[in-house]
């Protein structure tokens, strides 16, 4: 048998390229990604590809990654106390607006709302006992100068 | 009773390419590589982590007729190479190391190392598409 170059291994089916498209938005989604970068990741035509990706995963390409991209911001809407402004630049979006408007399509509220639906983010991070102690204490100084 | 797992097995499109891939890049070792001309080639890959011997991974290349029809054939073909047909999952004591390792190695990842409530873990995938997982 012929030694093969494991380095350039050729794969052999072809929706394997769009996995690899597909994976790029999930690791990629913070930078500004368009379809002709993922169509390049896939070795095919930007028209092309925004076809094949749609019968191989049910979406078209930019529809994956807009998806991803408030998936992800409402994961951190839920877990963090970040800003809606900064949420949306986190995740690879530049407008909030256009932010707010798409998170309403898909979330049926705005991010406000929906970060006040769920419980908040100090009660789900397992903050070390130390540090509640040093940050959870009254300030004697506020309450000396309010009794004065 | 059942006592023991032995083989796990992942579809692979093209066993030479899955061979190297999981020796050259992942780093296990070949375990068996018999072909049966009696039973139209068929050919039992296996391979395995050099610390866990009696855990074996087969590489199976999906048949045609007479085992599957045609469409299936080329249903689960496409199925793994979408990403949609499982994988494996492993246990390392270092994954930020090991990424930069195989990563190193053109191992393509779908996650780097990030912190989760059960501990760090990292995604990749095999060549054919198959989903892996590193977990410490």
């Amino acid at each position: 048998m012929p030694a093969r170059d494991t380095e350039d291994v050729e794969v052999a089916h072809p929706a394997r390229h769009l996995l690899r498209a597909k994976d790029l938005v999930d690791v990629r989604y913070r930078e500004p990604l368009d379809v002709a970068t993922l169509a390049r990741a896939a070795r095919l035509s930007p028209a092309h590809f925004s076809r094949e990706f749609r019968r191989a995963f049910g979406e078209p390409p930019h529809r994956y990654l807009l998806h991803r991209r408030l998936e992800r911001a409402a994961s951190l809407l839920r877990t963090t106390d970040r800003s809606v402004a900064d949420i949306c630049l986190t995740v690879g979006l530049r407008s909030v607006g256009s932010f707010t408007t798409g998170f309403g399509r898909m979330y049926g509220m705005s991010p406000t709302a929906y970060r006040a639906a769920h419980p908040p983010a100090v009660n789900r991070a397992r903050i070390p006992t130390c540090v509640l102690l040093a940050w959870a204490r009254p300030q004697t100084a506020r309450l000396e100068k309010t009794a004065a | 009773m059942l006592t023991k797992l032995t083989n796990a097995h992942v579809w692979v499109h093209d066993q030479d390419e899955a061979l190297a891939f999981y020796t050259d890049k992942l780093g296990l070792e070949l375990r068996d590589d018999v072909t049966v001309p009696e039973m139209g080639n068929f050919r039992w890959l296996t391979v395995g982590l050099q610390g866990q011997p009696d855990v074996s991974i087969v590489l199976m290349a999906v048949p045609g007729p007479p085992v599957f029809d045609a469409e299936t054939k080329e249903t689960l073909e496409a199925l793994v190479a979408k990403g949609a047909a499982g994988g494996l999952f492993f246990a390392t004591d270092d994954v930020r190391a090991t990424f930069e390792e195989l990563r190193s190695r053109g191992v393509e990842f779908v996650q780097e190392p990030m912190e989760q409530p059960y501990g760090l873990d990292a995604g990749f995938r095999d060549a054919s598409g198959n989903h892996m997982r590193m977990m410490q």
